[in-house]
């Protein structure tokens, strides 16, 4: 048949021709779009890539708006924040755009990193990717408690004062470590200052580097699926896996679908519920920074908590921060310590349903402990709940490779 | 997998409902009944708030301008009310009481509060307001700042209130707490009107503490309702193209 084409696709195409002759336009849309085959068998949890990238887009653009009002000064900073909430036009909506995005991130990483541990995204070949996954988690944790000590109120000031301090736990070089952090011998000015172009700058940068080798990686063997089978050992006549789907037009269309409904719940948040009852904005924050009023109950944020809570469950202040690290580095290693030779929660058999169930609640356990204010009831509870954590992958290391696993299917299931 | 996921779901949940719960901790706090849509309370409260606490406290983040825009008062009126200064109609309310008198007349500069109905809440503040009383050596105190430095500057209205202890015994150790109060002397309001004013003041300092949140939560449910759009037209689109995939 012949093709009919109008005037204007034609110079549309005469474009795109003259751009294909200088970029490879078309071969790379082809490489990472239309001729990426992807798992027809996606569900509910790979969403959370698209919708990962979206809040990252959400927080520089409303990050470089929010920059254009926000002054870095520790004798105006809360004032214009203020400004921002009040005077801007729409400045609200930029601000809250932001909070509401930072704890958003949080979610959809933790959701992310959980369809991981489901169906065993991290395992051979996808080690670099899981690896630098961990990298974008530490670079956001990072970015995140640097933006925190940025509208200066009280929570900002002595949250960051005992983060800081953790550092000082360190033998000999703990206390000139602190100092050289802050750049003075109490938070002040200077910290602010430096923690702003960090916050703007130097870790969004470190970010955005590090999602893109995320992304490369994810493109050189594909994803991973709810079943955990290779769908490239599978190819049809045509030369495309049987069980894959071309990313476009049929992964982008199922994701703005995705981005709709989240982005419905985002509104509500932002705009009927922006404090969540102090656990999004905490009410000591509006609150402005004073180096002589200690708060009652200084607490990070809710995506901090569980850490928080597995430093606290520890009496030595070394050995707790020691145990802090090693909870979150302990994660970069999950490639090597999950052994099974199956992938998917689906064939690796009940003793991995029943370690994981047990992981998640001592991770959320945990994330709610942080936030109390700490009975001697709530310290041991947040001991047993540090070592369910830690327990998860030494178990996990010793029964991987013995366990007894189903058959994998030959073709995925949905 | 769903049931685990519907299963974790819940669990995360059901955490963060039974910890919300134990954040927004209302012990002690009366319920105000606070409520910004309430334009003529908000007009009252910023009556009483410039005439009875402005002396002091300072809202250096709330523009007069404002302030007439969303109270629906015009500019006239708001000048010749609620300005005692040469504050201009643009200028923000500002006190000229100087930080360093203050902390040598009080012992402390009384705090602004552009932020107090966000920090503690409309609710702590009308306890607050509730809560002077003066002790047996006639001293004025609170039950939500004990031994504060601030007088009752409603007292007038109010009334003054003294407190009747009861014995409690906690652990052993027996102490008095205050059971209730008894006005000794009657103010210029009955303590109905004067839980009004409680309340005008603590509706105002919670507009105070956010002025667009009316404008957000209005905004917003156009906001969700263009998404609900949105997501409708995307799910059959995505429905459309997906019909060929088994």
């Amino acid at each position: 048949m012949a093709k009919v084409e109008s005037g204007m696709s034609r110079k549309a195409n005469a474009l795109l021709d003259w751009f294909d002759a200088r970029l490879p336009v078309r071969s790379f849309w082809e490489t990472v779009m239309t001729g990426y085959y992807a798992p027809k068998n996606f569900n509910f949890w790979y969403y959370m890539g698209s919708l990962a990238l979206l809040v990252l887009v959400i927080q520089i653009f409303s990050g470089i708006l929010l920059a254009m009002h926000y002054k870095p000064s520790a004798t105006e900073a809360f004032a214009s924040v203020e400004y921002i909430m009040r005077d801007v036009d729409w400045g609200w909506l930029i601000r809250y755009m932001h909070t509401t995005g930072a704890s958003f991130f949080f979610i959809v990483i933790y959701l992310h990193m959980f369809r991981s541990l489901l169906y065993g995204s991290h395992k051979a070949p996808r080690e670099l990717l899981w690896v630098f996954g961990m990298f974008i988690y530490v670079a956001l944790m990072a970015e995140a408690f640097l933006g925190y000590i940025l509208p200066w109120g009280q929570m900002s000031y002595w949250g960051a004062q005992v983060i800081i301090n953790l550092f000082g736990a360190i033998p000999k070089i703990g206390e000139p470590l602190t100092q050289w952090i802050r750049g003075d011998y109490f938070i002040s000015d200077a910290t602010l200052n430096r923690f702003f172009a960090l916050h703007v700058i130097a870790v969004p940068l470190a970010i955005l580097g590090l999602v893109l080798l995320h992304l490369v990686a994810l493109r050189e063997n594909g994803s991973n699926n709810p079943d955990g089978i290779e769908i490239k050992k599978n190819k049809g006549a045509d030369g495309h896996p049987v069980d894959g789907i071309p990313f476009h037009p049929y992964y982008t269309v199922k994701d703005i679908f995705g981005v709709g409904m989240f982005l419905m719940l985002f509104a509500f948040i932002l705009f009927m519920w922006p404090e969540v009852s102090g656990l999004f904005l905490e009410h000591d924050n509006f609150v402005p920074a004073d180096p002589l009023v200690t708060p009652t109950h200084i607490k990070p944020v809710w995506y901090f908590t569980p850490f928080y809570a597995i430093l606290k469950a520890v009496p030595d202040k070394l050995l707790g921060v020691l145990t802090m690290g090693a909870s979150v580095l302990v994660l970069f290693f999950l490639p090597w310590i999950d052994r099974s030779p199956v992938k998917s929660i689906r064939y690796k058999g009940t003793w991995y349903k029943v370690l994981l169930t047990l992981f998640t609640i001592a991770f959320v356990r945990l994330g709610l402990l942080g936030m109390a204010e700490g009975t001697p009831a709530q310290t041991w509870e947040m001991r047993l709940w540090t070592l369910v954590y830690f327990m998860f992958f030494v178990l996990l290391f010793f029964m991987s490779p013995r366990a007894k696993t189903k058959p994998e299917p030959d073709r995925v299931t949905h | 997998m769903k049931k685990q996921a519907i299963i974790l779901f819940i669990a995360v949940l059901l955490g963060l409902t039974s910890f919300t719960l134990s954040a927004a901790s209302t012990e002690g706090l009366e319920h105000s009944g606070a409520n910004i849509r309430d334009t003529a309370s908000l007009q009252r409260g910023a009556k009483w708030y410039v005439n009875y606490c402005m002396g002091c406290h300072s809202l250096q983040y709330v523009r007069y301008n404002r302030l007439a825009e969303d109270l629906g008062i015009s500019e006239d009126m708001l000048m010749q009310n609620l300005v005692f200064s040469n504050a201009k109609f643009e200028d923000t309310m500002k006190i000229s009481m100087q930080p360093k008198q203050s902390k040598a007349w009080f012992g402390k500069t009384p705090p602004d509060l552009s932020l107090t109905g966000r920090s503690r809440g409309p609710d702590w503040v009308y306890t607050y307001l509730k809560g002077f009383y003066q002790d047996e050596n006639g001293e004025w105190n609170n039950t939500m700042l004990p031994n504060l430095s601030m007088p009752n500057v409603l007292w007038s209205l109010q009334g003054i209130q003294t407190p009747v202890y009861r014995q409690e015994t906690t652990d052993g150790y027996t102490h008095e707490v205050i059971d209730h109060f008894e006005l000794t002397r009657e103010g210029a309001q009955s303590p109905e009107e004067f839980d009004q004013t409680a309340r005008d003041i603590a509706t105002f300092l919670d507009y105070a503490g956010e002025p667009a949140k009316l404008k957000r939560k209005h905004v917003g449910v156009w906001v969700i309702l263009f998404l609900a759009v949105f997501t409708f037209l995307a799910f059959l689109l995505k429905a459309e193209y997906w019909r060929d995939v088994h």
